[in-house]
Formats: C-alpha cells, structure tokens, sequence
C-alpha cells in the first residue's frame, strides 16, 4: 500500500509501469490464490513433512533420510509389491494407452468428419466417467460368484469348471486394473492428437509426396509425428499424470485399502494406507515424495523425445 | 503414381472413399468394444429384478422399467439423507465450480497471455510443471492446509481447492496466444480499459476454449468423491459421487446392482450430453494444445 502513496512522487513512466503489474496481479490473483494455497504450498509442506516423523497429534519431529531409508530397506511391501506393481501398472498402461490413443487419432482422421466425429465419442466416452460409475460396473462384470458376466461366460464356454474369484486373486487382480485403466485411458491427451493430425498442413504431405515419399508408414513418421510434436508431448504428459492419478482404481474395484494380498497396492494406495489408516503422517509424505520424482523422470524422458530441441 | 497414392492418404476427407475401408474395419470394432460397458449400463438401469438375477446374466433387457430409479431414490442413504439431497449438493457444487473455474482461468489466461506485470514468467513456469501435478500425492499436506483454514466440514471445501486446474489455465492461455495484439491495442486506443478488453473482447473470442475448461472441470468435480470421503463429515453436505461409492463399498455386489446401475447412469448422462454439445468446441482448443 505504501509504494501506492509513494508512485505520485515518481515519473509517469514509473507509475504506468506499477499499474501495469497491479492490474496484472489484479488478473492473476483469484487463480493464483487457489494455485498457491492448495497446489504450490502442499507440494512444499510435503516435502518438508518427508523429513519428520508426524501423527497429526503431536508436532513433527525432524528425523532427517530416515523415512526414505526405510522406505526402501525396511519396507518389504513396498520394496516386494508396491514399487514392482506401479513400474509395471506406469509402463504399460502409460505407454500401451498413449501409442494406441495416437494410433486410434491417426485412423480418425483418415474418415470423413461425420462418422469420425461419431467413433472419437464412443472411444472417448469411457474417460467421461473416470472413477466410481465405472468401477460399478467392472465389479459386476468381474463378479466372483457365477453371476458375473464373465465367469458366467466362461463357465457357459466350459473353459472353467467353478468360478474364479477375479478381484481377490492376486493373480489376476493387476492385470484386470491394468485393462480396465488402458480402457479409459483414451481423454484429453487423445483429444488433443486428434486434433493435432487433423491440423497438419496438407501441404506438407503433398511436397513429401513429390519428394518421393511412398506409403503410409513413412507418413506417420516423416510428417505426422514431427510436425505435432508439441500435442505429441501435451499428450504423453496427460497420459502420465492420468496413469498415476488412476492408482486408486484397484481400491475401487475392491473396494478395501490394502488389496487382496497387496496384489494390486500401488504407490498411491500405500501413501493413502500409511497416512489415512496408520496416521504415520511423515512416512506417507515421503512416499509421495518418491511419486513425484518418479513422475518428473517419467516427464524429462517424454519431454527428451517430443520436446522442440532449444 | 505420386497422385494416386495422394488420392488415399487425404487426411480429414470429404466423402466416403473405397479406400477407408480398411481404416473402419479397425476402427468400429474398437469403438464398439469402448462403448460397451456404457451400452451395458444403460441396459442394466433399465432391468427389472428378475432379469438382474437372470442366469445365464443377458446383456440387453427385455422388459425395461423404472423400478431402479424409483428404488434409488426411495432408499435413504446412512444417516437418512435422501438421495436427492446428494444430487442437488452436487448439481449446487459443480455449477459453481465450473462457472467460477471459468473466470478466475480466462482471466489468469489473458493476464499470462497478453499482460506484462512482473513474476509472470516465473507463474507461467509453476504452471507448466504443475501439468505433471498428480493430485493424489499431495493429500496429506493438502488435508493439513484446508484443516488449518477451517474448511473441514466446510461446505466450501468442495470449491475452493479444485478452482485451481493447471491443464485448464494452459489451455485457455495457449488459445489466447492465437489472438492477434492489435485487436487489444485498437480497443485500447478508444479508451478501454483492461477489465473492459477482456470481457468485450477476449470473452467471446475465446469461447472454445471456455467450452473446454468447462467440460474438464465437469468431469472432474462432478465425478469426484473424495473430497466428500475427506474432508466431510456431515452427510447432508456429500455428493452423488459419495453415495455412490458408498454403494460400492457396502460390499452387497449382486444386491444393489439395479441400483447401482440406476445410480451410475445418473453419474454417467450429464458428462455425454455436454460433451456432445461442446465436442466441436473442445477439438478447436485442442489445435492448440501443443507443448513447445
């Protein structure tokens, strides 16, 4: 308030220039101030709170690496189950759903607009309803009893004898989670490559045609993909995000945190157990703290592949 | 021999040619298989019980009826709050955010875009990295925050901490970028200010992009049931999205089927119809998505 009182004093250029950056933050504030509280400073807290020991009752007490050393020395199920299930969960479900939502968007824009625009909204529709009204239904099809669509489908093929518990065995619990995330996986960053080819200057692969480019394949990768790299990465960085935040899907379709046998814990679910069912507050800080990291790698690797070379 | 092999190759074509074929042939079945968990739930919401119970289980019904819906909406959630109350907490909360989402991100948008005021670049940058932000792992010092403000149990919990979506400011920001300066400059020179610039101006242009953020921020808000599972304990302040888990986790799998089916569809109807509506819209922004 006081360099307000002070700007009458001072040239007129000066005092544009402060009303200038006022009416600026003017803008900016009311989604800066949401930005700040509830995404900038928990990012912070969390990371100071990695390093303390903390059970919402008492205050935090520093205890310096020991949280991320026993995350990764004396943690068995994180070390044995959690980590080896979200490296496998991130690298298929990140990279399967991004290359088929590219693949799906290059086929769209091969049709006409009408029947394209038709088929983009049954593929996209699954990611409407991200989270618990689809979690309904995958818990019927995957039903343990009979009735379940699938085992009754199997047992009226004579593939199996007695039904199969789907959701609490562990042998099949990941995989199911893996298929249903792959199945919605196809949202914005698919919006996006669709939109992305469709923008392409045809130009372009007119002159690639008269340069002696022959076939479909040396399309894709000589004009399409280099010339949407900017929606190429817009669109990789969605699939990473959207494949982390789905890590609750295994606690939806089971519907208890820990899963069956930890078969289908992910970094999120051991965060959430630790924080929310044992209060070791600290403890499950640095587990998203490891997240996050593991995030920011996955990014750089993305952001090295499609990002436009400085 | 280079024209006809460009003859097939048309991106975005205007008409049907022999050629696609082959494209169709992959496509319908994919899109068939995406759909049918909607199709099936659409025809789930509709079964009377003995065809819920039916075995084998039949994917369409035969003879629809309301009964689920009726029965959704005749039992009580757990401590006797009717189940429309949860709907119009959710119809009151996702209005509100949306529209508020709208303001606050074309206004940040326009600011970040053709503003200068200082720490721009720096807010430009937070935001950028925080596309990669995953929300689930910032929940426990995110809980100690909103504790710490006094919105627990606080009805506003459910607004102000998702006003705030990084992947939307993006998108509008990146979409004003397209708008040319001398437009802002010649309303300028006729005495405008920038509050009146924005709204008379880069408002209606900027609607695609509006449309988008509106849709993204739906989704996100009215299927979400984890701020009611947090931060609420009273039940006449939770969401649709809540009670609905809520049916999931009572573990009665085959029992509340019809009802759970009546419920998902609810969930299910509103994010289709806008997203027909906007669908144009959201492709035009989505041009302009790109990451550089």
């Amino acid at each position: 308030m006081n360099k307000l009182k002070l700007s009458s004093n001072i040239n007129p250029r000066k005092q544009a220039k402060i009303k200038e950056n006022l009416v600026g933050w003017g803008f900016v504030l009311p989604y800066f101030s949401s930005f700040f509280l509830f995404i900038t400073i928990p990012v912070l807290l969390g990371i100071l709170l990695s390093f303390t020991y903390f059970d919402l009752i008492n205050t935090p007490k520093f205890i310096g690496l020991n949280n991320f050393v026993n995350l990764f020395t004396a943690d068995d199920v994180f070390m044995q189950q959690v980590f080896p299930n979200t490296l496998k969960f991130a690298l298929i479900v990140g990279p399967v759903g991004y290359a088929f939502s590219f693949f799906l968007a290059w086929l769209l824009a091969q049709i006409p607009k009408k029947p394209r625009t038709i088929l983009a909204l049954l593929i996209y529709s699954p990611s409407m309803t991200a989270g618990i009204a689809m979690a309904v239904m995958w818990r019927i099809i995957f039903s343990g009893d009979s009735s379940g669509y699938l085992n009754s489908i199997l047992l009226a093929m004579n593939i199996i004898e007695t039904p199969i518990q789907w959701l609490q065995n562990p042998d099949y619990l990941l995989n199911i989670m893996i298929i249903v995330s792959l199945w919605s996986s196809m949202g914005i960053g698919f919006l996006a490559m669709l939109a992305g080819v469709l923008n392409i200057n045809e130009e372009l692969y007119e002159a690639a045609y008269v340069d002696g480019m022959k076939n479909k394949f040396q399309e894709i990768f000589y004009i399409t993909i280099p010339t949407m790299k900017p929606q190429m990465l817009f669109g990789a960085i969605m699939s990473l995000v959207g494949t982390f935040n789905a890590g609750s899907i295994g606690v939806q379709l089971t519907g208890v945190n820990p899963t069956p046998q930890n078969a289908g814990q992910l970094i999120v679910n051991h965060m959430d157990d630790y924080a929310f069912n044992r209060w070791e507050m600290g403890y499950g800080a640095a587990i998203a703290v490891v997240l996050l990291i593991l995030v920011y790698i996955m990014s750089r690797v993305a952001t090295r592949l499609f990002g436009e070379k400085d | 021999m280079a024209r006809n092999s460009l003859q097939g190759t048309k991106i975005n074509p205007k008409r049907f040619h022999r050629s696609q074929i082959k494209f169709y042939l992959i496509l319908i079945p994919v899109a068939i298989f995406m759909a049918l968990p909607i199709v099936y739930i659409f025809n789930h919401a509709f079964k009377p019980i003995d065809e819920l119970f039916a075995w084998p289980p039949r994917f369409f019904v035969r003879r629809p009826t309301f009964n689920n819906f009726l029965e959704l909406f005749a039992v009580a959630g757990e401590s006797n709050v009717p189940v429309f109350r949860y709907l119009f907490n959710s119809i009151v909360i996702t209005a509100s955010v949306v529209l508020i989402s709208i303001v606050v991100s074309s206004m940040a948008g326009y600011a970040l875009s053709k503003l200068k005021f200082k720490f721009k670049k720096e807010i430009l940058f937070m935001n950028n990295i925080a596309l990669m932000f995953v929300g689930a792992s910032v929940a426990i010092p995110r809980y100690l925050v909103i504790e710490n403000l006094g919105l627990i149990d606080n009805f506003w919990v459910h607004i102000f901490p998702v006003l705030a979506v990084p992947v939307g400011l993006f998108l509008i920001k990146q979409f004003i970028d397209q708008i040319p300066n001398d437009l802002i400059e010649a309303a300028k020179i006729d005495g405008a200010s920038q509050l009146r610039v924005f709204w008379s101006i880069i408002l209606p242009l900027i609607k695609p992009a509006i449309a988008t953020i509106a849709i993204v921020s739906f989704q996100s808000v009215w299927n979400d049931a984890g701020i009611s599972t947090t931060y609420i304990d009273r039940e006449s302040l939770k969401t649709f999205a809540y009670y609905m888990s809520t049916l999931l986790s009572s573990g009665n799998v085959v029992a509340g089927q019809g009802i759970s089916a009546a419920g998902s569809l609810i969930m299910f109807l509103p994010n289709l119809i806008i997203f027909i509506f906007m669908q144009g819209k959201v492709m035009n922004t989505m041009a302009h998505s790109g990451i550089k």
